[in-house]
């Protein structure tokens, strides 16, 4: 019996940061105490503060500590493990934390934090809590609960109601009910039918479908067979990247365990009902997010997409009937059976029910994942939860949606976060990437970023998005070069509406929208490149020049030694009260890499 | 596995393990004095005691279980606290394996603080 159990985060953060180490350490620390009969060190899924890592929770206290190394443990063993005092300058604080510290005598649990107050955890409920790779301890948490319920009390009829009463909408980023989805695929007609997890997270900065199947594979496994009992398929695949290396393992070990256990393969619970789980590996494309591309891959083919109708659920997988949920989608599922809908729509917004996972990233404090309730303003989720912008700056925008989607300005930091509201202002939901913007980012670089991105992902089967997100590059490109005109401009946009009308797949329809967004909303920033041939944040190097203030140059020749392009030179001219002659920058030699301001203690160089 | 009843035998069984690490809401806080004076007095068989009797007796759910430093009544050593919701901090001294499954059965089970145990100064 444990007194005391150790999470140490195996996500994939807190791994790259040496978790794995510091968990065999852990271990033998304990050993050399003769404590390792009373503590428990247990592997387990991403806690949300990937920035933080590694990162250990101690039960039963909850006292959480962040960016532990090794040398740290004896004392962490010695002191908290051994005698119950925490190590005071290891725990995780934030501004809220002091406060609730001294209220509850220094008790330094995580949920008292403002990272974890406002959050409720639904998809993330397990991460962080049991082992991944422990069948059991998913157990322990109600798990096949749900599945055992949905088999031996229910109609599929009955589920598939369920589902449609919950509200529940594709966290895959397009927000399609859920349980129509299941409708359709029951209603249509075969012997054979497919269910299929949607795992090739795709959008830069998003990473939420990786750590629900690192932390809780089961969940999904389990919703799996919930959703193949309601549309009858018995067979079913999960397509993952295969650059998710840990969550593959993990999700291979869950479902050895679950067959072992008799959860999946044949004659589940007794109740006649078979259930197969596979694992497909993705090879990381892109456009293999996209559904009918997915399957495709599936199948063993190039993965390209195909022309909607018909829709999955009626020629999916092998042209059967076939039901394709996000990770995070299939991960809320389990909860929605065991608690009921009215517990689940009471969480939300009226279209929106339930909460939504975000991977928050960019300039922010607390980099990591969170999970709130649908309808909490950006405000809350930016500055409450991830700690605010650092060093000061100013808030310009918040990217949501990845290249598919758009840019939030500041003026619309107080809209409750919804499907539908984030459609209204120009960006959507997409998988729930987060990015966080100050002034510091030049709003065209960013849409130049996306358009960088789309345009090498694009798989190149239709011509719309082939040729037109290269051209949507060109021009943007011109901008940023400073040699492009204000007819450009309206050109440019004409081509955005353009490809969005005329793509095959999801992919095309929707590259255009981060241009468009930050047209929308930053279109001053677009004609201060192209009019006066500047770029106000300081990013686009075309349009940069860099020269010395000689007033303010004492030729201590600092910059001279930074500079890689010998581009620096002695002037003949001595700024009054200085010693030594000002330097100047030969702008034709300059290749604008900024060497020269970082070591300049004078304030003498400037950038604009 | 092939029931329901099988399920729910392996959630019980691992239902102890894993509620440690849920004890937010707990009722009923049960602290060892894990010092030095205290692990000298022999404090810690008291606390791997108190640990399984608790997961024995089927109380995981609302007990929590957790050490702290020197109370600064080193003589009283080991010494046993504990915090129930709406009621006075109970303290127990001079405790073994043997008093503390007393207290667990009788206080903390039974809802009567055994007043042979606790401090007298």
């Amino acid at each position: 019996m444990f007194r005391t159990h150790v999470m140490i985060c195996g996500g994939t953060g807190c791994t790259s940061s040496g978790s794995n180490r510091l968990h065999t350490k852990l271990e033998e620390e304990l050993k050399a105490k003769g404590l390792e009969n009373e503590v428990k060190v247990v592997q387990t899924g991403c806690f949300g503060l990937c920035a933080l890592g590694p990162v250990m929770i101690v039960y039963p206290d909850g006292t959480f500590y962040s960016m532990v190394k090794e040398e740290d443990l004896p004392e962490i063993v010695e002191e908290h493990l051994l005698k119950g005092r925490p190590v005071d300058r290891l725990v995780y604080k934030d501004s809220a934390e002091e406060v609730v510290a001294e209220e509850l005598e220094k008790t330094y649990s995580l949920n008292d934090t403002a990272f974890y107050k406002k959050q409720m955890r639904i998809a993330l409920r397990n991460c962080g809590v049991i082992d991944p790779e422990i069948i059991d301890e998913y157990i322990a948490m109600d798990g096949y609960k749900a599945l055992g319920k949905v088999l031996t009390e229910m109609t599929p009829e009955e589920v598939i109601q369920l589902m449609l009463d919950s509200g529940l909408r594709g966290r895959g980023g397009a927000g399609f009910p859920t349980g129509m989805k299941w409708k359709f695929a029951r209603a249509s007609q075969g012997e054979k039918k497919y269910v299929c997890c949607n795992a090739d997270e795709g959008d830069p900065g998003a990473f939420m479908d990786r750590s629900v199947l690192e932390g809780d594979p089961h969940a999904v496994i389990e919703a799996m067979a919930i959703a193949a009992y309601a549309i009858g398929a018995d067979q079913g695949y999960v397509y993952i990247r295969a650059e998710y290396p840990i969550a593959v393992k993990r999700l291979s070990i869950a479902i050895e365990q679950a067959r072992e256990y008799g959860l999946l393969g044949e004659n589940i619970f007794g109740t006649g009902f078979n259930f197969n789980l596979d694992i497909r590996l993705g090879a990381g494309a892109f456009v293999c997010g996209e559904e009918t591309a997915l399957m495709t891959s599936i199948e063993g083919k190039r993965g390209e997409p195909r022309p909607r109708p018909p829709f999955p659920a009626v020629k999916g997988l092998f042209a059967k009937p076939t039901v394709l949920n996000n990770v995070e989608t299939y991960a809320n599922i389990p909860q929605i059976i065991l608690k009921g809908v009215d517990w689940f729509r009471s969480i939300g917004t009226e279209k929106s029910k339930g909460t939504k996972v975000f991977a928050l990233g960019g300039k922010i404090t607390n980099t990591g994942l969170v999970e709130v309730p649908m309808g909490t303003p950006l405000r809350t989720i930016i500055e409450e939860i991830g700690g605010g912008i650092p060093n000061g700056k100013k808030f310009k925008a918040a990217q949501t949606g990845g290249p598919s989607g758009g840019c939030i300005p500041a003026s619309h930091l107080d809209v409750p976060i919804d499907y539908d509201n984030l459609i209204a202002i120009g960006s959507m939901m997409g998988s729930g990437g987060l990015i966080v913007m100050d002034e510091d980012n030049c709003m065209v670089d960013i849409a130049k970023f996306f358009l960088e991105f789309t345009v090498d992902e694009s798989c190149g089967k239709c011509t719309p998005c082939r040729i037109g997100t290269r051209r949507l590059l060109e021009m943007l490109t011109k901008i940023t070069d400073g040699k492009a005109t204000l007819e450009d401009l309206d050109k440019m946009e004409e081509l955005c509406y353009y490809i969005k009308e005329n793509s095959l797949c999801g992919l095309g329809q929707t590259a255009p929208n981060p241009v468009l967004s930050t047209l929308q909303y930053f279109r001053d920033e677009y004609v201060a490149h192209i009019v006066d041939k500047k770029c106000p944040a300081g990013v686009c190097k075309n349009l940069l020049k860099y020269s010395v203030i000689s007033d303010k140059c004492f030729g201590c020749g600092m910059c001279m030694r930074a500079c890689p392009a010998n581009a620096i030179y002695v002037t003949d001219y001595t700024a009054p009260g200085k010693k030594k002659p000002a330097v100047a920058i030969d702008t034709d030699k300059c290749v604008k890499c900024g060497a020269c301001i970082g070591t300049c203690k004078f304030s003498a160089i400037e950038k604009k | 596995m092939k029931t329901l009843a099988e399920l729910e035998a392996i959630r019980e069984k691992m239902r102890g393990k894993v509620a440690v690490r849920e004890a937010s809401d707990n009722t009923t806080r049960i602290v060892v004095g894990m010092a030095t004076c205290g692990i000298a007095a022999g404090a810690r068989p008291v606390l791997n005691t108190i640990v399984e009797e608790v997961s024995k007796m089927g109380l995981s759910e609302t007990v929590t279980v957790t050490q702290t430093g020197c109370i600064g009544l080193c003589q009283y050593e080991p010494i046993v606290e504990v915090y129930q919701t709406g009621k006075d901090k109970v303290t127990y001294v001079k405790m073994d394996s043997e008093k503390a499954k007393k207290v667990l059965e009788e206080h903390i089970k039974g809802g009567k603080v055994v007043s042979d145990y606790t401090i007298k100064l």
